[in-house]
């Protein structure tokens, strides 16, 4: 008996290492999640302890945004609708039609946000966000118009002509304490 | 002419999967090398929002990770199920940040440790009272570039 079953298998039978191998296969492709770490870019201001200054600014060069801790906005004094943010906003910096409540030019532009303790971060970014797009779509039309392409294919010299033109200037004031709840 | 006609029908040779094994083997080993073992035990329940101006971090050496979130229920009768910082793989709080900067720092190459970049990783339905702390922290550490980790929202 022994023997000749020492004579039968003077080979592997490597027929099943496929169905092993794609047992393995389809574990890791279960299990990989491949980890894309992207996210909103941001530069805090340096710390300081003393109080900043005040700055008199001219009312029509400053945008307040602001979120309550229940999520809403407001937008100069006006509760506005996330979805019109972006819109509003790239109306602001540009100014097409030199309004004189809006931004005197781009370069003064100043948008401000602030934001309360109880606010959700989802908000906060969600607000964040759209602020960002607004410049990034001003940074875009501005760049087509100037070299025929796309902000994100320009070489650094023409992103800082492009940035120089349109500085992105968003200042975070400390959160007002009102809502939070843990 | 028909000769050849003949030997091919009748031969019917099969496609020889003799290679198939290797193939696969390849695919295998591409993933067990792409796969990336959590190095750091998740001791929060993070779900980042989502958000469309989103940049890619380039040089992972160069960052490091704060997780802001409630703590999963296995930790929560240690921690609490108020939201709580996670650095490394512990539950930290926003005074141990500068330390944990530091440790970072002095992993990376001085030449580059202008190009270090923290990304927050933070639950969506944490409210912004514990951000601005840590973010307050991250000011007075002198670490300012950030990165709010974000997924790509589908349009």
């Amino acid at each position: 008996m022994a023997k000749g079953k020492n004579r039968m298998s003077s080979e592997i039978n490597a027929g099943s290492m496929a169905d092993i191998a794609f047992l393995l296969l389809i574990f890791f492709l279960v299990t990989t999640q491949i980890s894309e770490d992207r996210g909103i870019l941001v530069k805090l201001p340096p710390w300081s302890n003393e109080p900043p200054e005040d700055i008199t600014l001219n009312s029509r060069n400053v945008w307040s945004v602001l979120v309550n801790a229940n999520n809403e906005l407001l937008v100069r004094g006006t509760p506005t609708d996330i979805r019109e943010l972006r819109s509003k906003t790239k109306e602001f910096i540009s100014n097409p039609r030199k309004e004189s409540d809006k931004a005197d030019s781009p370069t003064k532009a100043i948008v401000s946000l602030k934001n309360d303790r109880g606010t959700k971060y989802k908000t906060y970014l969600e607000v964040y966000n759209e602020l960002q797009a607004a410049y990034n779509e001003l940074w875009n039309e501005s760049a087509n118009k100037k070299f025929g392409k796309d902000y994100e294919f320009l070489n650094t010299n023409q992103k800082r002509e492009v940035r120089d033109e349109i500085p992105l200037v968003l200042s975070e004031a400390e959160p007002t304490n009102f809502g939070e709840e843990n | 002419m028909s000769r050849f006609k003949k030997s091919s029908a009748s031969a019917q040779p099969g496609i020889s999967t003799a290679s198939l094994p290797d193939i696969v083997f390849m695919l295998l080993f591409f993933f067990m090398v792409v796969t990336k073992l959590r190095d750091s035990e998740q001791k929060l329940t993070v779900k980042t929002p989502s958000a469309t101006e989103l940049t890619k971090l380039e040089n992972k050496s160069l960052v490091n990770f704060i997780m802001i979130g409630r703590p999963v229920k296995k930790y929560q009768d240690i921690y609490g199920t108020k939201p709580r910082i996670q650095l490394g793989d512990k539950i930290a709080d926003e005074e141990e940040i500068p330390l944990f900067l530091e440790k970072h720092k002095s992993s990376v190459p001085e030449g580059q440790q202008a190009g270090i970049t923290t990304s927050l990783k933070i639950d969506g339905d944490v409210t912004m009272g514990i951000v601005s702390d840590v973010k307050t922290a991250l000011r007075k550490a002198g670490q300012l570039k950030l990165n709010y980790s974000a997924n790509k929202k589908a349009e």
